[in-house]
């Protein structure tokens, strides 16, 4: 008998993804999956995933899965947690679902400090709507609704929601990684292993901002679109550990 | 027999919803019912696994009570007519997905910021769904404290029943005012309905999808008319009314709510005076109780419906009459309050009017 050295993980059902060729969701639907097994919650765990791109995540995931309103993953996350705090809950939003249509929602659940995990998804554009200026979008950028470019007068500067969600006390661990990549990928995966720990262990909000790809929206090749990150989107959103206070002494509760 | 205790309706509210086995409460403050979630969040702090959030929005609020309600939770939240607007998509979502809840909207005048006086002007948007899309929400109209107690229990049993959205529609006179109330009795999480739909981890089953995409429009449809069957049923099963002398009316005033107490009080001075008046009073308002509307017309062809808004529930009144029997109107919109005494003269003038006195 052979031993696999690749396979499915367990906690994703064998059925296709809808994503475009090169897009980044696949990637971290994979490591998702692959976290859930290895921290053995697959029967614990309950996902929320958004409106956008990732809207048929619950198609993929072999875990429960409720769907929420467009932006409204952390109220929905947050009323899940609340009547079931023994099991790992976690909402899965792209970038116009997390940082413009829900950013309340997702402030007020990191500042309340929910024992929750999010997985924001960042693009740099609305994907699923044939890609228009994200809040994400970084300057210089084409979309469909800033055809000559995303300039500061007239767009504004593109947002920086983890830093935001940073400054909330209840949150506690914040870091943004990228897949473009075979390291950064691997880097990801500790991210969420660390994420989803802290909430295994109580800690209170932990969000990992992922920088993905769209070639689609972004008309470049796949390869092209993993180049366009380590060039161009990183200098905006500089991979980091944000925050990390998953050990740190707090007066309280959250 | 439990005793009778002396309550404002906003407390009533609460009460009943804890003693039902609510235990997920999340809400904004918005006049003029602050002093329900403000019981809760009292009330909820003795109860072990009960959570009481005050959210950062109306928009946030409903949509943690979503989440509760997937995870299984009697859930609630409540607003006033603006806050009400911002749980609309909400609402809607929670129709498409067949979850449970609870909402309390305690009218205030309106359109815009309005102002916090009683009001009747939401009728249209609880009664047609409110959000978007083919769906209807229950909606109840008591209009005594007792009825609060009484009707927020039935709430969530009817919520878990037809695992839909229910809406107790009150104003701010019925949330203010207090009266002596007998309670409703405890409710066991023993007792509630066993949900084998819920989101809870799929430990020892497969795993479970709560969601309203259906992007196959023939899957759509169906899933719409699966709903529609479920309206049906309710409509056949639920529809319920408070008929006061309206054996030998020759004109049955309808009213609901805050508007059916003004009604009564004028019914009962109109009475004095020998005019044979009666009182039909919705307390569902969706359903509709289009069922008694058309057995009393048998008998009384003239109906006056009195509204506190320009004319909405009179919609209802018509379709179910069908043109059988006369429908006048007498509204008072933007939070005024009429006296019985000014409804009693409109009774008055209108049954002379019609010459309703002469021997038929």
């Amino acid at each position: 008998m052979t031993k696999p050295v690749f396979q499915r993980p367990k906690y994703l059902k064998n059925v296709p993804f809808h994503y475009c060729p090169g897009c980044g969701h696949s990637i971290i639907h994979r490591l998702i999956a692959e976290v859930i097994e290895e921290l053995d919650i697959g029967g614990i765990t309950i996902g929320v995933p958004p409106a956008g791109c990732a809207v048929l995540a619950y198609d993929y995931f072999d875990v429960d899965m409720g769907e929420a309103a467009h932006g409204r993953g952390c109220a929905v996350a947050t009323g899940i947690k609340r009547i079931l705090p023994d099991r790992i809950v976690f909402s899965y939003q792209g970038d116009g679902d997390i940082a413009a249509i829900g950013t309340a929602e997702t402030i007020h659940a990191a500042n309340r400090g929910e024992n929750i995990t999010v997985i924001f998804v960042n693009n740099s554009c609305y994907g699923m709507t044939g890609g228009q200026m994200a809040p994400t979008t970084v300057l210089g950028q084409k979309t469909t609704t800033t055809p000559g470019g995303r300039t500061a007068p007239m767009h504004g500067t593109p947002i920086d929601l983890s830093q935001m969600i940073a400054l909330a006390r209840g949150s506690v661990y914040i870091e943004r990684t990228s897949v473009h990549s075979v390291r950064h990928i691997l880097k990801t995966k500790k991210a969420l292993m660390k994420a989803f720990t802290a909430q295994m262990n109580g800690k209170g909000f932990s969000l990992v901002e992922i920088l993905s790809p769209c070639p689609t929206n972004w008309k470049l090749s796949p390869v092209e679109a993993f180049a366009h990150i380590e060039k161009e989107i990183t200098k905006t959103f500089p991979l980091k550990v944000i925050k990390d206070e998953i050990d740190a002494d707090r007066q309280g509760p959250p | 027999m439990a005793d009778k205790v002396l309550m404002r309706g906003t407390h009533v509210i609460a009460e009943s919803a804890i003693r039902s086995g609510c235990r997920f409460y999340a809400g904004y403050p918005i006049t003029p019912q602050n002093e329900l979630p403000e019981y809760m969040a009292e009330a909820m702090m003795a109860i072990d696994n009960a959570t009481f959030i005050q959210a950062e929005s109306e928009i946030a609020a409903i949509n943690m009570v979503l989440g509760a309600s997937m995870a299984g939770a009697r859930a609630m939240t409540s607003s006033s007519s603006p806050g009400i607007s911002l749980k609309q998509e909400g609402i809607s979502f929670l129709a498409a997905q067949e979850l449970p809840a609870v909402i309390v909207n305690c009218m205030r005048g309106g359109p815009g910021l309005g102002n916090i006086a009683p009001s009747q002007g939401d009728y249209f948007q609880a009664t047609r769904g409110g959000g978007h899309g083919d769906y209807r929400s229950i909606v109840l109209a008591p209009a005594t404290g007792q009825e609060l107690a009484d009707f927020t229990a039935r709430a969530f049993d009817l919520a878990d029943r037809y695992r839909s959205p229910v809406v107790l529609l009150i104003d701010g006179m019925m949330g203010q005012m207090m009266e002596p109330v007998v309670p409703p009795e405890f409710v066991n999480e023993a007792d509630m309905p066993y949900r084998n739909w819920i989101l809870d981890g799929a430990r020892d089953r497969p795993s479970r999808i709560i969601k309203s995409l259906i992007l196959d429009p023939a899957k759509e449809e169906e899933h719409n008319w699966k709903l529609y069957r479920k309206y049906e049923n309710i409509t056949k099963e639920l529809q319920i009314t408070e008929a006061y002398q309206v054996d030998d009316a020759r004109l049955v005033v309808m009213a609901y709510g805050t508007a059916a107490r003004i009604a009564k009080g004028a019914i009962k001075r109109v009475r004095e005076i020998g005019l044979k008046v009666g009182l039909l009073r919705p307390l569902t308002l969706w359903p509709f109780p289009a069922r008694a509307v058309e057995d009393a017309s048998r008998f009384v062809k003239e109906f006056l419906v009195f509204e506190m808004n320009t004319g909405q529930m009179v919609e209802d009144v018509r379709l179910a009459l069908k043109h059988r029997s006369e429908v006048h109107f007498y509204g008072r919109p933007g939070g005024v309050v009429s006296t019985p005494d000014e409804i009693a003269k409109v009774i008055t003038s209108l049954y002379y009017r019609l010459h309703l006195e002469e021997e038929q």
